[in-house]
């Protein structure tokens, strides 16, 4: 090891998407939102807590022919502001881009309001808020008015996988 | 006629609307103030639906004589006839129904949102009149007309509202109301426990209205035009245990009057109970009686705009 720095290698996927800068300890989370608990058979690599220059540290995760759809996309925006995501062809990356929340976020999270008419029960409504910052994330419903922020954000992103699943 | 921004349109949050367009329905509520003891048929043929799922006796009555001053006929329901009128339909089923018989749905429901979400599914125009803690825009628009009829301005006057700020949909609505003029303080007066929500003081900030927090009225009694007190309201308590601990500690006595400028007005959007002593009622800062009387000729400029005549 002398000399060299202490590396944590993990083969290239041939083809599927890599998400990148995740915050740390997050990775988990991105996997819930992609409803990827393993059993699907997907080749998944989950790299936590690794050196990053622009995030001090962060999470990677690489997942083997998988393709993200644009409310995927838009979910994981919400837990992980600042992820890129690398679509991989051939072992090759064909496209990079930036997650970035939607002006309008449509169905990814349930407001934290109880009285909030988009809780009521046997009413066909789909929760709704406009982003009022990106980064950090503030979302604000456009039924009652709440805001939340980044942390209540990545909570109600999970709860609304944990209940629809 | 000149453009009217209120033609057809919903009326959910008093946000909505411009200083300008609150200038138009005042002028037009103005006029109305001839007909508030007579009738005036600007909308004969018209059917006004009054959904009302949660209690109010003087908004829906002030809705009702408004829609009748002026020639329209009223359907609808109160809370307590909610309840079968719905046999457990939902809400969005309950608004077509509505919409298919009337021709503007005035809706008052306790979940926040409820009134958009009605618009979002009604095709005629859907007019607040309450929804849950959140939005009162016709209460807000009846509350500034009463200010500019006092003060003839608006602008420039110190205010403060008094009360449950985070439950009351009447002083969150009258505080939104204000950001849409200048005003040259706004003291937002209320305990700890019921301060003003985090969304509300964003709209504040955003606006850039000069405003400040405080936990007694005492102390700034000297200073303001415009004192708006309101009803510490117990159903909105999630904890019955809160509302004992802060009911009765913000009252409106006539020893705490005997600072204030000769000029300042009360106002409250009723019912009040005990928030402000009955002695007060007949000095001049009582204008409250007054307010509630302004609310017919104000709904009624703005059922007569919605549908797009003028007196």
């Amino acid at each position: 090891m002398s000399g060299e720095r202490p590396t944590l290698t993990v083969s290239k996927i041939r083809m599927g998407t890599v998400i990148d800068h995740i915050p740390a300890g997050r990775a988990l989370a991105v996997l819930r939102v992609l409803r990827i608990s393993g059993a699907e058979g997907l080749r998944v690599a989950i790299l936590m807590n690794v050196e990053s220059r622009k995030l001090g540290r962060k999470d990677i995760v690489k997942i083997e022919g998988k393709v993200l759809s644009a409310d995927e996309v838009n979910a994981i925006a919400l837990i992980a502001p600042q992820a890129t995501i690398n679509i991989v062809e051939d072992f090759k990356v064909v496209k990079k881009f930036r997650v970035e929340i939607p002006d309008t976020v449509i169905g990814v999270l349930k407001c934290p309001n109880p009285t909030c008419i988009s809780n009521k029960e046997r009413e066909p409504i789909v929760p709704r808020f406009r982003a009022l910052s990106k980064n950090p994330p503030a979302l604000q419903c456009v039924y009652c008015g709440t805001i939340v922020g980044p942390d209540e954000i990545v909570r109600l992103v999970l709860d609304h996988v944990a209940s629809s699943s | 006629m000149r453009p009217n921004p209120f033609l057809n349109r919903d009326v959910i949050s008093i946000l909505d609307f411009s200083r300008e367009d609150l200038e138009l329905l005042f002028e037009i509520a103005d006029r109305m103030r001839k007909y508030v003891r007579t009738k005036i048929d600007l909308l004969r043929g018209k059917i006004v639906a009054l959904a009302f799922f949660e209690p109010s006796t003087r908004t829906r009555l002030s809705f009702e004589t408004a829609a009748k001053r002026l020639g329209a006929d009223v359907i609808g329901f109160t809370s307590a006839e909610a309840i079968s009128v719905a046999k457990g339909e939902n809400l969005a089923d309950t608004i077509r129904m509505l919409d298919s018989y009337a021709d503007l749905i005035v809706i008052r429901h306790r979940y926040e949102g409820a009134a958009m979400y009605a618009a979002e599914i009604a095709s005629v125009p859907v007019v607040n009149a309450g929804d849950g803690k959140q939005h009162h825009p016709t209460q807000a628009m009846l509350d500034l007309y009463t200010v500019r009829t006092l003060f003839g301005m608006i602008d420039g006057l110190t205010y403060a509202v008094v009360g449950d700020l985070r439950y009351g949909r009447a002083a969150t609505s009258f505080i939104y109301g204000l950001t849409l003029f200048k005003p040259k303080k706004v003291y937002l007066v209320s305990p700890e426990l019921l301060r003003a929500r985090p969304e509300v003081l964003r709209v504040l900030r955003e606006r850039g209205v000069v405003y400040e927090e405080r936990s007694s009225v005492e102390e700034i009694i000297d200073e303001i035009d415009v004192m708006y007190v309101t009803r510490i309201q117990r159903e909105r308590f999630p904890d019955p245990m809160e509302y004992e601990r802060v009911k009765g500690s913000y009252r409106i006595t006539l020893e705490l009057l005997e600072r204030a400028k000769p000029e300042l007005k009360i106002l409250h959007p009723l019912p009040k109970v005990d928030e402000i002593d009955h002695r007060v009622d007949s000095t001049k800062y009582a204008a409250y009686f007054y307010q509630a009387s302004l609310g017919v000729p104000v709904r009624m400029a703005l059922l007569a705009l919605i549908f797009g005549v003028e007196p």
